[in-house]
């Protein structure tokens, strides 16, 4: 690489943190909300059926789409913030 | 117009517009061939994507699977959309930075071995053929209930197809007509659940029509659906599930083996950039999002049409007479996909849940078993039907149905194509071949593939079932970690990635094997695939993530054991977690 060392480990570790927040807020809707902690849900009422169920069937998949478009958002401007983007 | 020429006319206008494309879209080089030249628009990779996605499985058969199992089989939809998180973050930018064409070339390079890459060309192989067969059989259900030709005929005309503009096109040819694919599948899958769901609840989009009221008895529709199937003898539609272990573990392996399926993967290889590599992912699952939004309603309301036909009166009265059946119930019984026995000799259809705890009532009731067998892979197709919609929109399905079958045939066959080609003539047998000699290997050797799959469709091995198990089992346990490991790791080595998956693979072939029988084989399996047998109540399908696991830890565990991998291979994981430098896949 042509570029600064310590730059280029400072856009790795950026990136890091974000795709492990990301992934937590992924585990969080589909594995904890749509699966584990239904029970804990079962009281907020959503048309006939509980919040879990909405999360397994609908909320986990639009979670993950506005998690794409973040992460693809963040990560854009942090390719451009580190001079790491493309020509 | 009868229904069968309107049929023709959905399906010939369809296959014509493929083929048009497939014409003005011809690939000239291995890159055409390969990446679409590599300068295909984030959006329209999405849709590509899209198409190349959701296949046979999503389209006719997943909403049959939500029905039957309602909550439980939420899986699928997380499962088969939480895997874009992962490729968005994990795989597709770094993969697109290497710009190589295929999966096991990525793999070979960054473990410097050739052993490597053949381990990858070989799951990508067993995992590509076992899906594409899945497609061809689900083409031949749709051309033999809707054009009334026998499905080994409709699966060699569905075969020329696929080999005009797939053959002709490569990844080019493909790429467009999955684009076609998508927007005809898409509206085929929307239209009756958009009526079906004006019909039910008064509400046009079908995912809030999920959870609104019922018109008729102005409860909510879930509860509606959960009061009617419990009368029969059913479990509660929205029952929680108590194997939560199994249930997560069965989710993180469709996710994880949806983000190392290589015709998935190669899919963002044509985009010009690695942010367009991110973008995409976005876009993907946007246009995946409106069919997996609209699925679960599709499921729900159609199981309810369905009791409904049967009770007409209600499930405190009697069903319906045989002879009164509605016509679509005999058309499907022509094709043996819905079975009725008049086991108590009353002459009316007895549909419940015949379970030693509804004994009791059914003996009340003068039933003597359930007598009607519908296979749930035709809900989607007999939808409209069910729904009493207009003969075009029947039309529409079958059009939608075999865009979805052959667009993901394509891509499974143009992955298959370009490790032979590519990494096996090209990277071993004899590199030194020319680019017209390589692209000519490319066309072959997709024809021998489309030649197999289409003899493999006709006469499913007996394991076509279990396409689910063994495709992302594999993906998840092999090609998945060792992807992540060659971004993620500068440590790990080829040896500890070939240890990784060789590992992995085998623990989850043996896990399945144990109880689906060795290769499938029937009567071969050492236990009865039943929960009480299974290992702390995991299932032979949820296996994959454990394998998963088990790779990444043998892969660290032998790679600190032996030599760091080389200063240049460190230099490659460097340079592909950096977009600066990408240029267009390259050929070398």
């Amino acid at each position: 690489m042509s570029h600064d060392p310590q730059n280029a480990v400072e856009y790795w570790k950026a990136n890091l943190r974000l795709i492990v927040g990301c992934l937590v807020v992924w585990a969080f809707v589909s594995y904890g909300c749509g699966i584990l902690f239904r029970p804990l849900l079962a009281g907020i009422h959503v048309g006939g059926t509980d919040l879990g169920f909405w999360f397994a069937q609908q909320g986990s998949i639009l979670s993950f789409i506005v998690l794409i478009f973040f992460y693809a958002w963040r990560m854009n401007a942090l390719d451009r913030k580190f001079g790491l983007h493309e020509e | 117009m009868s229904q069968f020429a309107i049929n023709i006319l959905f399906v010939g206008g369809s296959f014509a517009l493929y083929i048009a494309i497939a014409i003005w879209a011809k690939a000239g080089s291995t890159k055409d061939f390969y990446v679409a030249g590599g300068g295909v628009h984030p959006v329209t990779n999405g849709m590509a994507i899209g198409a190349d996605w959701m296949s046979a499985a999503s389209f006719i058969s997943m909403a049959g699977l939500i029905a039957a199992g309602g909550y439980a089989n939420s899986t699928f939809l997380m499962g088969w959309t939480g895997g874009y998180v992962l490729l968005a973050m994990l795989l597709a930018p770094y993969l697109r930075k290497f710009g190589k064409f295929t999966v096991p070339e990525f793999i070979g390079d960054r473990f410097y071995s050739k052993n490597a890459r053949l381990v990858a060309v070989i799951c990508l192989i067993v995992a590509s053929v076992t899906y594409v067969i899945g497609q061809m059989a689900g083409a031949g259900v749709a051309f033999s209930r809707f054009l009334e030709v026998d499905a080994t005929m409709g699966l060699i005309i569905a075969a020329v197809v696929v080999f005009v503009y797939a053959v002709l096109g490569g990844m080019k040819g493909i790429t467009y007509t999955q684009v076609a694919q998508y927007c005809v599948l898409i509206v085929a899958y929307t239209i009756p659940a958009v009526f079906i769901s004006l019909q039910l609840t008064g509400n046009p989009i079908p995912a809030l029509g999920l959870f609104s009221d019922h018109t008729a008895s102005g409860m909510p529709i879930l509860d509606k659906l959960n009061q009617v199937i419990t009368d029969l003898g059913f479990n509660e539609y929205t029952a929680d599930v108590d194997n939560k272990l199994n249930m997560v573990l069965f989710t993180l392996t469709l996710m994880i083996g949806t983000a190392g399926l290589p015709h998935v993967i190669i899919r963002f290889f044509t985009v010009p950039k690695v942010a367009d590599a991110r973008w995409s992912a976005g876009w993907a699952l946007v246009f995946i999002a409106l069919l997996y939004l609209t699925a679960p309603a599709v499921a729900s309301m159609a199981r309810l049409n369905l009791m409904n036909t049967i009770y007409p009166e209600g499930t405190q009265s009697a069903p319906i007479q045989y002879d009164d059946r509605p016509n679509w119930v005999k058309e499907w019984e022509t094709t043996g996909l819905i079975q009725y026995t008049d086991k108590n000799g009353d002459g009316r259809i007895q549909l419940y849940n015949d379970t030693p705890a509804f004994q009791s009532q059914a003996e009340a009731r003068g039933w003597k078993g359930n007598e009607l067998e519908v296979n749930r892979d035709i809900l989607v197709l007999a939808n409209p039907e069910i729904a009493n919609l207009p003969g075009w929109v029947i039309g529409l399905i079958a059009a939608g149905g075999l865009a979805a079958a052959l667009s993901t045939a394509a891509g499974l066959l143009l992955a298959i194509s370009s490790a032979v080609s590519h990494d096996l003539i090209k990277g071993s047998i004899n590199p030194n071949i020319s680019e017209k000699g390589e692209l000519m290997a490319a066309r072959i050797s997709m024809s021998v593939a489309i030649v197999v799959a289409t003899y493999l469709g006709a006469n499913p091995p007996g394991f076509a079932a279990q396409v689910v198990a063994l495709a992302f089992g594999i993906a998840a346990a092999s090609l998945f970690p060792a992807l992540m490991m060659g971004i993620f790791s500068k440590r790990v080595n080829n040896t500890g990635a070939i240890s990784g998956m060789l590992v992995g693979l085998a623990f989850t072939l043996v896990y399945i094997f144990v109880y689906k029988g060795w290769l499938f084989i029937p009567g071969t399996n050492n236990l009865a695939d039943t929960p009480d047998n299974w290992v702390l109540g995991i299932s032979p399908l949820s296996i994959g993530a454990i394998g998963a696991i088990i790779n990444f830890v043998v892969a660290f565990a032998v790679s600190s054991a032996t030599e760091e991998p080389p200063q240049e291979i460190q230099d490659l994981v460097e340079s592909v977690r950096y977009p600066r430098g990408a240029t267009g896949a390259v050929d070398h």
